[in-house]
């Protein structure tokens, strides 16, 4: 029981992180129907700008998540600029290809520049942790708790209560039908990619100093990305936030109750799982046939 | 009494809340070319994809030469010789006109027997005469309907009169028992639909029962043994064309439209 | 015409090892030669059927560690004191039966996942990959996990009345490989000719109207799944044989990236292509290798995989063949289709 009760903790912080990545891609795969394979890169380029802004420049830990957040935000704008916009009509596999190779010239650029060894970043929270009861958690992970949970708050209020929300869910809806109200699709697929992309580096700024700081730690990331968009459904996000938990609790269980060799196969077996059974995600509407 | 090939029965067809098809009756006899139509949003096409098991309808049963469809899949169905065509995407684009028969004599491609794809990899005699013999009939659906000299064009690069013939040939290839044309004519020119018309014949003389939904009501009137009128989902009439003319409740319902729609395409083509 | 280019190139691959001497050339070539074999296979799911398979690695690897495996022997605990035993095999068999392991591998994921399509297929066909690699990290017992399995024997092919013929120089290997590509190039380029290779050409092309004409979906794309992957597990095969020794590492991501990279650059839905583009990219890092660092190799590589898609989308092969005017209207193809997508619109 204590055990379990932990791992609820553990999956709390985790599911928070898993959220924000999850938010970015749904919005990029929904709104622009991009498979986005750049998306584990920008976490890892959001967990190295941290590592940079604290050990290289000197300054301070609560200013870093803000400098990777932005910087998330301007690298997500010029690879949709450069990369994807003159793609614009393409069809879904070569866009697919594209971010394939610019994640894997991102990345291999990753370990030119900041080399293997994986970094770990210091940060200022008190090295004991916070006991209640039989749960302990660090203070470190509290704050990525905090964070993750206001990160979301601030992309639904963008996405619900703005006119760029607006603009972005009637893209979604209809993007023919959007440019015809007047909507700018083109600004609106280029904000889309970088508000994604921004989460996506915040998470990584976030899980950076929790873990450790290697060019390959998107990989796994992205994937898990994939999985909770799939387990939400496509361009809900809601169901993001509803599903990065639940692979966050599937990965806690499995590794505490199954082998923990196994925990990162457990977003692989939710993918497959849910679109064996039931494609449309967990949390789809139920559309109009026809 | 005529052999009946296709009834429909108590067929309903829902979307969500909305009402597409609600109780349809109507049979089709061998050897008829019978024609389906109604105003726009009528649910004829929607018709087609239940007969061809696109789509499972609510309530009701689809009979086929005595057999139920219910539960078989679409190219199961086609595998029984019910074939139909296409409104939008009648051709595979990006193959020759040539190739796209040949893609549809694939039920003529399958050989008997377990053995057929080792036979087909290794070349096999049987595979081989099999293969000229395929050749040799797309050959002669591409000459019989008319395209010949565009054989060796891609069918994507033709008029939309062309694919609509290009539809044919291949739905043709699939060596119908009874064919079932959505709007075949569309896109056609007068010159064009009157060969069409021709053509029709000609299929249905071959022993082909043909079930036709259209827009064109010149082209509707002479080709039909019968027609059968639709609107908002239900049977309104249903008799030889002369009588469907004199049917106040299709004149109500339809004619008003259609007669706009001829008066635009005299104007087109003038 | 079209084979008799097909035998000169043939001809000309199987003289190379009389005049090329250097080992490290050789090697380069046997291995390039093993994923050309693997990008054929993912080009006859990606190129006449048009599902992008991600985890194509997987059924790779599945080859190569059930041929390792079947040919070292194995004793693994189960349950209990229940242990499954196998005494070695003859490497040959070995081969044989990582072509039916992985075509039916092929099979169970075709099966599976042809119920959705498109970028979820892709994410399907990753996720497998994935997992298969978790196993074979984690079932240490079988696999040796990361240790990995060594001293995988060479292939032996008995010859009557000569005795057995160890296929283990470098020379030898060029040959086998050679074959087997040869041989995997003809049975794709007979099956996508056949009626068969018709029907998988009009599912991609026309789904509905295909199976409108009495085309079956799952029949036929199952068949291109279970031909591909024992294809892949053929290659696999060749892999652990001549390299002698595999861990997880076979089943990385980015060896299913490399083989849609000789695929997608060398044309995609050409029986040419991932043999001009597999020579291209598998031969690419011997001349990067001594001007750049492998970090920067992997950034051309990236770099020359997007210049290729926005240059040339449909791929080296197809490209110049329009160019030649060997192809039949090839370059007026994608205005065609979409001024009859127009019309169609007009006419709705």
């Amino acid at each position: 029981m204590d055990q379990l009760l932990q791992h609820l903790v553990n999956m709390l912080v985790l599911g928070g992180t898993y959220a924000l990545l999850g938010i970015g891609l749904t919005l990029i795969f929904g709104i622009m129907n991009v498979v986005n394979f750049t998306h584990g890169i920008l976490y890892t380029f959001g967990a190295y700008m941290m590592f940079i802004v604290v050990h290289q420049l000197g300054l301070n830990f609560f200013l870093a998540l803000p400098v990777a957040i932005v910087a998330g935000w301007l690298l997500g704008a010029l690879i949709e600029i450069t990369l994807l916009r003159p793609l614009r009509g393409a069809d879904i596999d070569t866009t697919m290809l594209v971010m394939i190779g610019a994640w894997i010239a991102m990345q291999s650029g990753a370990l030119w520049i900041w080399g293997g060894v994986a970094k770990s970043i210091d940060n200022p929270f008190p090295d004991a942790p916070l006991v209640i009861g039989p749960v302990s958690v660090s203070w470190l992970r509290l704050f990525v708790l905090f964070a993750a949970a206001l990160l979301i708050v601030l992309a639904y209020s963008l996405i619900n209560l703005t006119k760029l929300g607006k603009a972005m869910r009637a893209t979604f809806q209809d993007s023919d039908t959007a440019a015809l109200m007047g909507v700018n699709v083109s600004l609106i697929y280029t904000s889309t990619f970088a508000i994604g992309s921004s989460l996506a580096a915040a998470a990584g700024a976030l899980l950076g100093p929790v873990y450790v700081v290697f060019p390959q730690m998107g990989d796994l990331a992205a994937v898990k990305a994939f999985a909770i968009v799939i387990l939400g459904g496509l361009g809900n996000i809601t169901g993001a936030v509803i599903g990065g938990f639940i692979l966050a609790l599937a990965e806690e269980l499995g590794a505490g109750y199954v082998s923990s060799g196994y925990r990162d196969a457990m977003g692989f077996l939710i993918i497959i799982m849910v679109l064996i059974f039931k494609p449309t995600g967990l949390f789809a509407r139920a559309e109009r046939v026809g | 009494m005529a052999e009946t090939v296709l009834s429909i029965e108590h067929v309903a067809v829902h979307f969500g809340g909305l009402v597409a098809i609600s109780d349809m009756n109507f049979h089709v006899n061998k050897g008829e070319i019978v024609s389906l139509i109604g105003p726009n949003g009528a649910g004829k096409t929607t018709a087609f994809n239940v007969m061809t098991g696109f789509l499972t309808p609510a309530k009701g049963a689809v009979n086929y030469c005595g057999a139920d469809l219910k539960g078989k899949k679409p190219h199961e169905i086609a595998d029984l010789g019910l074939i139909r065509t296409f409104q939008r995407t009648s051709v595979f684009p990006n193959d020759t006109v040539y190739d796209n028969v040949l893609i549809g004599l694939h039920r003529q491609g399958e050989l008997k027997g377990k053995l057929g794809l080792a036979e087909a990899i290794l070349g096999l005699p049987r595979a081989r005469a099999s293969e000229k013999a395929q050749r040799a009939r797309a050959a002669e659906l591409v000459r019989w309907i008319g395209l010949e000299a565009r054989a060796n064009d891609l069918a994507g690069s033709l008029s939309y009169g062309e694919q609509r013939l290009v539809g044919v040939a291949l739905a043709l290839a699939a060596q119908p028992k009874m064919l079932l044309l959505d709007e075949p004519v569309s896109g056609m020119n007068a010159s064009e639909t009157h060969t069409f018309v021709q053509l029709i014949r000609n299929i249905r003389d071959r022993g082909v029962t043909i079930l036709l939904v259209e827009h064109d009501m010149p082209m509707v009137m002479s080709v039909s043994d019968r027609i059968v009128v639709l609107n908002y989902g239900r049977i309104i009439a249903e008799g030889p064309p002369d009588e469907i003319r004199k049917n106040p409740a299709v004149i109500e319902a339809y004619l008003g439209q259609g007669a706009k729609d001829v008066v635009k395409e005299v104007a087109v083509h003038a | 015409m079209k084979q008799i280019v097909t035998l000169l190139c043939l001809a000309f691959f199987a003289s190379v090892p009389m005049w090329l001497t250097d080992p490290y050339l050789l090697n380069a070539l046997i291995t390039t030669g093993i994923f050309i074999i693997g990008a054929m296979s993912l080009n006859l799911l990606l190129g006449f059927t048009g599902q992008l398979s991600l985890g194509h690695i997987a059924f790779f690897g599945i080859g190569a560690y059930v041929s390792a495996l079947t040919s070292l022997g194995f004793d693994v605990p189960i349950y209990g004191d229940f242990h499954i035993v196998h005494v070695p095999w003859p490497p040959i068999a070995g081969f044989l039966l990582a072509i039916v392991i992985s075509g039916f591998c092929g099979y169970l994921v075709g099966r599976l996942s042809f119920s959705v399509r498109g970028a979820y297929f892709v994410i399907v066909t990753i996720s497998f990959a994935e997992v298969v690699r978790l196993v074979a990290l984690n079932w240490v017992e079988l696999t040796q996990g990361p240790l990995a399995l060594t001293n995988i024997p060479s292939i032996t092919i008995g010859l009557p009345g000569l005795g057995y013929l160890v296929l283990k120089t470098k020379f030898h290997n060029y040959y086998l490989v050679l074959a087997v590509a040869a041989i995997s190039y003809f049975l794709i380029s007979r099956l996508v000719h056949s009626h068969y290779g018709r029907a998988m050409r009009g599912l991609m092309e026309n789904e509905t109207l295909a199976v409108a004409v009495g085309i079956d979906v799952t029949k036929t794309l199952t068949l291109a799944a279970v031909i591909s992957a024992g294809i892949a597990g053929a290659a696999g095969s060749l892999y652990a044989h001549y390299i002698r020794i595999i861990d997880p590492d076979v089943f990385a991501f980015i060896s299913t990236v490399t083989m849609v990279i000789m695929v997608v650059s060398g044309g995609k839905g050409s029986l040419a292509g991932p043999v001009v583009g597999g020579v291209i990219f598998g031969l690419l890092p011997v001349f990067l290798r001594p001007i750049m660092p492998p970090e920067a190799q992997w950034i051309t590589y990236g770099v020359v995989l997007i210049v290729i898609l926005f240059v040339m989308p449909r791929g080296i092969v197809p490209s110049l063949a329009a160019k030649l005017g060997l192809a039949r209207a090839g370059g007026t193809r994608r205005a065609s289709v979409a001024v009859s997508e127009r019309t169609a619109e007009e006419h709705a």
